[in-house]
């Protein structure tokens, strides 16, 4: 079924009694060609570019709950492609154009909205770091504007630009950033995939790898034993745990990062805005919620839920940035699990096991990168090799001595 | 969360930082460049256990000790907090 | 006006009358009046619409589970949007004005959405809007957003202050109801430190809303009593209008206090709200339950009110129903709403009990077996349509209808800290279930007791029981009233089906027909349901719609509620002004400043001022005459190379290093030899973290054998302290090495120039401070100023001749002012951090823009440091090959034309390359005008930068629209050789 005004229409006209079923629920097969384990964003993405981009078959998505129940259903819906390091930056710049037209092709609004993201600085050394990160974003072929602090005032006067302990100077603007409704992208690539013959198998879980001769053979689940010769692990947040049955030992911690969003409100604020003394970055969603974040819990956790300090420390943040919101309620707090790499940077690989491909280490970045790292994963499933702009997201970086530290903190991931 | 500081009782979260994996403490003792298979595991993997974890947390805000606290990263549950000093002499730590 | 009709009764204070406004109309009511019940006794049911379809809205509630009435309470910046009538405190002059609505409450032209409604289902913008694609900012979101959102933030400063503050327990009761007095009641007579939280404004609970709970005397006298006797019990601390809202790991809670919102505004000094955090050894959750309703259709016209609630403002609030009320009913509790109206004299026109066995009424006819099938009336209920058990239309006129569809537990507070609910067949609820945590006890309705004997006698029996874990004896009170004991009968019904849309989540306008939506679209697990429909994520948190929902589901999929599932229960339990998380950390206050010990001084000397982390330092000292920044700086520059500068540099970090291993272990810690300083010596240092990435740098002073003085930057100063400490405490517990972090506790001044040796000398007290006896990089411990102990180190950050002299901290500002005095001849110039920072780009000195933890020793320079014959940290991992291939190094910069400038942040290119990321040749890191050279330069990484000497580069920075051609240059722009420090 197609969606589009005309659909609803004559749905409504005729007592909405000929919706479907966004996905079907088949019972999983014994054998498929390609399996990927994790049915969030990246792993529902993944095996929808296996199909429509990579022509490949014979492929299923195991989810051990709910599809879309990871990552993709807990974050603060932001877009943006503003990195600074080589290694990063044409990734991102890359799903922000995979972004840029997903609606149409996958046929589902998943409301992707480019209010842009603005990156404020309160010094001239933060300035400097900034101008380094817009130029390199420009070199890139993305979109970046570094503003002065009467463009911030024009763009956001509710902001605190003179009574705040550390005054706001200007900010880095990228305008295509934006949001997504981010169920949305789960359920659109869902269902999308689900239309060119991908299983989607929820309640799902993968207890094991069957590896014979160093190559994986199929997985062991909650449901019987699949064979598969190619499998896609991208289950970020429990990527150890999973790897782990694998033999192998990750450049990963998991942490929780909490998220938060007010009561409705009538539109308030422009766009994504993000607090550079103190940890905080708010947008609003089409309901009205401000929607807003910071730093994580900086434990490890697998719990998905936090603690006070982390909620005042953002709230903290918010109100010396825009003391506007000190009267909107906080609604709602969760919390998601994230891998937190040694570097800061994601992990999209093969592994010692051939045939066993590894899609980990968002840190905080995930949800922007969803369309690429589907894209970029699928492709290095399906040939073999690295995609162009994700050539850097190796596993042996470390070792190596090419990391990908954007924040420049070194091999402890809590200070990602 | 409260951690049950050895020698001051009881102490909030905020009064701590937060290192990681206490097996940081088993540093191998590498001078030559032959050793860096055994740093490069030492600095950059980590097991990461949904489950109980000891795990290295600084008094930073009161007596700046090290502690080595063993936590259960699915519920939080402390189950119990050393100094980590006298945990890493008890590993065979020295000079 | 008259503050509206009332019932005999009720818990106002009827000979005071507070006068109100909504939506600009003028209104009375009285002390203990909610705006709701002030409302609702003026005659106003309409208070709201809802969100989606805009429908008109009267209150569903009496508390803090109210879906419908939100309002916009008060004015100006203190605007409070999405204030629930149901628990707004009435107060003198209240202002409040209806939300979401436009023109107005009555006449709301956005209710378009209404006819609509076919056409809006579940989900539809997930599948329309997408064509054409530039549209969707334009045109469909901000259509979108201007009708979504309830009310408006001001969008000026929250002009109230907010607090937080810490409490510590034995015991916090959550829930002054029966349960709740009960227990803290018996804790507090035990000696144990109690804690009583209540979200309401008075004491009691359902006590206050109800009649007949107790057998000789009134709920309110009872509760009043007792509050005579917290009165008087000190080690019992009551909290009224305080909500705990979340706990957190390890017995922490997070309660929010209504300080001042019961006042027209805070009183000074006081804050509107605060954070409570508190610390309880163990918690009893009396939270009691909230009655839900049934979805039928037309179930949300203004006038339609859960029985609970109708009964509350008729008890407590006297208020009379507008008209005729009728209740509808799966069980028993729904009569005692009915027969507590008869008794107050109000008509009621019939109970519509779905149980074909229904109880008898008194005074009123019951419908056995019947149901509501259709309400009548716009903008208020003017009639319901009852379908009897023989399958008759009856036509009811009533202008309220009660539901009554049995009690949910307010179990979540027991949930926060994971676990699931457990589901009763017997009371069709969630109970808390076997998931509680150890620290928590639950009574009273909210464990499923509902009767008021079960929860008085409940709380008492879990009060007990935690006080002796706690080792403290306690008896049941003697004095605990009798009270009845019925067990409510009930028959589950989730709703009514039939035509017409029957309203689950009221105020997001989720219907039965919109979970049947979700479920024909395989939406079927909780969390997509929710998700999907927005069911339950509005600001009620779907307190009274949660519950049905997930029946409804479970229907439609033909499984159990429990197989069905439920979302985790998560913090806050009611929502909280972001505000009230922040406390007074806001504005200036945000953060702690940290002052120089010559911060007074240079205030006088009318310096400007920057934040340098946490510290605020002089950034420069402008003189009269002086108009822009560049010239002052350029004359303190000048200043230090001509004759003499003085600069506060404490903020640096400093590190007492003392014991008989001190320097076995700062050579491990720096990735230069440091063990071979001579006593009096200091050094350069360069630490690198573990990763062989640079970490800081420094300098070490040895002031004796077993005694060194380690500087680190200002910015590292905590994380330096905290790594020295974990190689002290868990790599090398061994060494004989104690560590005092000293940053506070010595002042040290920069003494930079030509002129410093003569000014110094002005101050010592006999010391040799030729260049043979105290020669550059010397250091020594001394007295100045006829006594004063001090330090003195002969660094130079600036290239020029140079000390820096530190005394403790208390006379930091006494010797800055005698520095000044005595070398006023010397033409001593005080010079902030700008001059600071072109001294040491001058200089070719890396800072923070350098060691940005992105950087190697090989790139700043200074590879040849790295001993490859000891095992510092760092070291060995500081030559893997990705580190070792690096060849960006750190270069100096002048500009071609000598106009102009070098920014910090622009990308470098080789000449006619083209400007992308695959041709990048690095960045400029720091740049500066230099005064002494008379034109710009900079420090850059650039890639084989040592082969690049005297080339040309181009300077690009698209960001700005600039490019400028550079020339590469030794990064010491002035004295390479090193003659002037030395001198």
């Amino acid at each position: 079924m197609r969606f589009s005004a005309f659909r609803l229409i004559r749905e409504g006209l005729t007592g909405n009694r000929g919706w479907k079923p966004l996905w079907r629920d088949p019972a999983p097969g014994p054998a498929y060609d390609h399996i990927i384990v994790g049915g969030g964003g990246h792993g529902l993405a993944t095996a929808y570019y296996l199909a429509a981009r990579y022509g490949m078959r014979r492929i299923a998505v195991l989810e051990k709950g709910w599809l879309g129940g990871g990552n993709v259903g807990r974050n603060t819906t932001i877009i943006r492609s503003n990195y600074m390091l080589p290694g990063n930056q044409p990734f991102y710049e890359f799903s922000l154009k995979l972004w840029e037209g997903l609606e149409q092709e996958i046929n589902f609004n998943a409301m992707v909205s480019q209010r842009g993201v603005l990156n404020l600085y309160h010094s001239d050394a933060q300035r400097d770091a900034y101008r380094r990160r817009g130029n390199a974003m420009i070199l890139s072929g993305a979109d970046a504007r570094l503003l002065g602090r009467e463009d911030v005032r024009r763009m956001a006067p509710f902001l605190d630009f003179d009574n705040a302990r550390f005054p706001i100077r200007g900010g880095l603007l990228q305008p295509r950033g934006g949001t997504v409704r981010h169920d949305a992208v789960a359920w659109g690539y869902a269902r999308a995939a689900d239309r060119l013959g991908v299983d989607i198998i929820q309640n799902c879980e993968v207890t094991g790898f069957r590896i014979a001769r160093g190559r994986v053979e199929g997985v062991e689940t909650s449901r019987g034993y699949i064979a598969a010769p190619s499998v896609g692990v991208a289950v970020a947040g429990a990527s150890s745990q999973v790897m782990a049955m694998a033999g192998m030992r990750l450049p990963i911690e998991s942490h929780v990062l909490q998220a938060f969003v007010s009561e409705a409100l009538k539109p308030a604020i422009p766009g994504v805005i993000t607090f550079g003394a103190g940890h905080f970055y708010v947008s609003q969603s089409d309901k009205g919620g401000l929607v807003f974040g910071g730093d994580i819990d900086g434990y490890n956790s697998y719990a998905r839920r936090g603690n006070l300090p982390v909620v005042e420390d953002v709230a903290e943040g918010g109100m010396a940035v825009m003391p506007m919101i000190g009267r909107a309620r906080l609604l709602r707090m969760w919390g998601g699990i994230v891998d937190m790499s040694m570097d800061g940077s994601p992990i999209i690989d093969r592994t010692p096991v051939e045939g066993l491909f590894l899609n980990a280490g968002w840190c905080y970045g995930g949800f922007k990168a969803t369309p690429a790292s589907g894209h970029v994963f699928a492709h290095l499933i399906a040939t073999g090799q690295p995609h162009a702009t994700a050539s850097a997201y190796r596993l042996d970086r470390f070792e190596r001595g090419l990391v990908i530290d954007e924040k420049g903190m070194g091999a402890q991931p809590n200070l990602h | 969360m409260r951690i049950p500081h050895p020698l001051l009782g009881l102490r909030d979260l905020r009064e701590f930082t937060y290192l990681g994996d206490a097996a940081l403490i088993d540093r191998p003792e590498a001078t030559a460049d032959e050793d860096k298979a055994a740093l490069n595991a030492h600095v950059f993997l980590r097991d990461n256990p949904a489950g109980t974890h000891r795990e290295l947390w600084y008094h930073e805000y009161g007596d700046r000790s090290w502690l080595v606290v063993t936590r259960d990263t699915r519920t939080h549950e402390i189950l119990g907090a050393e100094l980590a000093r006298d945990v890493a002499l008890a590993a065979g730590r020295d000079r | 006006m008259s503050g509206g009709a009332r019932l005999a009764g009720g818990l106002i204070e009827r000979e005071r009358r507070l006068r109100f406004t909504f939506d600009g109309q003028v209104f009375e009511g009285h002390p203990g009046d909610t705006l709701a019940s002030a409302l609702l006794a003026n005659g106003k049911v309409l208070m709201g619409r809802s969100f989606k379809y805009h429908r008109p809205r009267g209150p569903f509630s009496a508390g803090s589970e109210e879906p419908n009435a939100l309002v916009t309470l008060r004015t100006g910046a203190r605007a409070e949007p999405n204030t629930r009538a149901t628990t707004a405190e009435l107060y003198e002059g209240l202002e409040a004005r209806s939300q979401n609505r436009w023109p107005s409450l009555a006449l709301d032209l956005m209710a378009v959405n209404d006819l609509l409604a076919p056409f809006l289902g579940a989900g539809f913008y997930y599948k329309t809007f997408m064509w054409p694609r530039a549209f969707w900012e334009k045109l469909y979101e901000p259509l979108i957003r201007r009708a979504a959102g309830l009310g408006r933030l001001s969008s000026q400063p929250d002009p109230d202050a907010y607090e937080s503050a810490w409490l510590h327990c034995d015991l916090l009761v959550v829930g002054a109801g029966p349960a709740g007095l009960a227990a803290a009641l018996t804790a507090a007579r035990s000696g144990a430190r109690v804690v009583l939280a209540d979200e309401d404004f008075r004491l009691g609970g359902r006590l206050l809303a109800e009649r007949g709970n107790l057998a000789d005397r009134t709920g309110p006298d009872w509760v009043g009593s007792l509050e005579d006797e917290f009165e008087r019990l000190p080690n019992l601390r009551v909290l009224r209008r305080t909500t705990v809202f979340g706990a957190f790991d390890h017995g922490v809670w997070g309660a929010l206090e209504r300080v001042a919102d019961h006042l027209a505004e805070p009183l000074p000094d006081m804050p509107r709200q605060r954070l409570l955090r508190i610390v309880a050894r163990r918690t009893l959750i009396c939270t009691g339950a909230t009655e839900r309703p049934m979805a039928f259709a037309g179930n949300d016209r203004p006038g339609v009110m859960l029985a609970s609630a109708l009964r509350a403002y008729a008890n407590r609030w006297a208020v009379p129903p507008p008209g005729p009320v009728a209740i509808f009913t799966n069980n028993d509790d729904g009569h005692r709403t009915a027969a507590d109206l008869s008794a107050l004299g109000c008509q009621v026109a019939g109970v519509i009990d779905m149980r074909p066995q229904a109880p008898q009424g008194a005074g009123y006819e019951v419908f056995a077996g019947a149901h509501v099938r259709a309400t009548r009336g716009r903008l208020a209920l003017r009639a319901i349509e009852v379908e009897t058990a023989g399958g008759r239309i009856v036509s009811l006129p009533c202008r309220m209808l009660g539901i009554s569809g049995g009690w949910n537990p307010n179990i979540q507070l027991s949930l926060h800290r994971g676990g699931r609910p457990a589901w009763s067949d017997e009371l069709a609820a969630f109970l808390p279930g076997t998931a509680t945590p150890a620290d928590m006890r639950v009574a009273g309705a909210a464990s499923g007791d509902f009767s008021t004997r079960a929860a008085l006698t409940g709380g008492a029996a879990i009060a007990r029981a935690a006080l002796s874990e706690l080792g403290i004896a306690a008896e049941t009170p003697d004095d605990l009233p009798e009270a009845e004991d019925a067990h409510v009968r009930i028959t589950p019904c989730w709703h009514v089906p039939g035509k017409g849309r029957a309203f689950v989540d009221l105020q997001h306008d989720v219907t039965v027909k919109d979970i049947g939506l979700a479920h024909a679209e395989n939406m079927r697990s909780v969390e997509h349901l929710k998700r999907y429909t927005t069911l339950g994520m509005a600001t009620d948190q779907g307190r009274t719609s949660g519950v049905i929902g997930l029946a409804v589901m479970a229907e439609l999929a033909g499984r159990s509620i429990p197989e069905t599932g439920t979302t985790t229960f998560r913090p806050p339990y009611g929502p909280v002004a972001i505000g009230a998380f922040a406390g007074d950390a806001r504005g200036p206050g945000f953060r702690p400043v940290r002052l120089a010990p010559s911060q007074a001084w240079a205030v006088e000397q009318g310096a400007v001022f920057v934040e340098a982390g946490q510290w605020m330092r002089a950034q420069y000292f402008p003189r009269p005459g002086e108009t822009h920044w560049r010239e002052s700086v350029d004359r303190e520059v000048l200043a230090v190379r001509s004759s003499v500068g003085l600069c506060d540099v404490t903020t640096l970090g400093k590190i007492d290093v003392q014991g008989a291993d001190a320097a076995a272990f700062l050579d491990r810690i720096y990735c230069n030899a440091m063990a071979s300083l001579k006593v009096g010596r200091s050094r350069y240092g360069l630490m690198l973290r573990e990763d062989g990435h640079a970490m800081d740098d420094g300098t070490a002073a040895r002031l004796a054998e077993d005694h060194f003085v380690v500087t680190t930057t200002t910015a590292n100063a905590g994380p330096v302290f905290r790594h020295l400490e974990f190689a002290r405490q868990c790599l090398w517990p061994g060494l004989d090495v104690q560590l005092v972090s000293t940053t506070d506790a010595w002042a040290q001044i920069a003494v930079a120039g030509p002129g410093s040796r003569a000014l110094i000398a002005r101050v010592i007290d006999g010391f040799d401070l030729s260049d043979e006896a105290f020669p550059f990089m010397a250091c020594a411990s001394l007295r100045i100023c006829g006594g004063l102990r001090a330090r003195l180190f002969r660094i130079s950050f600036s290239g020029e001749l140079a000390y820096e002299i530190a005394v403790p901290a208390r006379f930091g500002d006494a010797l800055m002012r005698r520095l000044m005095s005595v070398g006023a001849d010397l033409g001593v110039t005080p010079y902030g951090t700008e001059a600071l920072g072109v001294l040491r780009i001058e200089k070719g000195h890396a800072a923070g823009n350098e060691l940005n933890g992105q950087t190697t020793a090989q790139m700043l320079g200074l590879g040849r440091m790295v001993s490859t014959r000891k095992a510092a940290i760092g070291a060995v991992m500081s030559r893997r090959p990705g580190l070792l291939a690096e060849t960006r190094v750190q270069v100096g910069l002048v500009p071609v034309d000598p106009a102009d400038t070098l920014p910090g942040g622009a990308h470098l290119f080789a000449e006619g390359a083209p400007r992308d990321m695959r041709n990048d040749l690095g960045w400029i890191s720091s740049s500066a005008h230099s005064p002494h050279l008379g034109h710009a330069i900079a420090l850059a990484f650039l890639e084989g930068g040592a082969e690049r000497m005297g080339q040309t580069v181009i300077v690009a920075n698209p960001l700005e629209g600039a490019e400028m051609r550079a020339r590469v240059v030794s990064p010491h722009f002035i004295d390479p050789e090193g003659v002037r420090l030395r001198g």
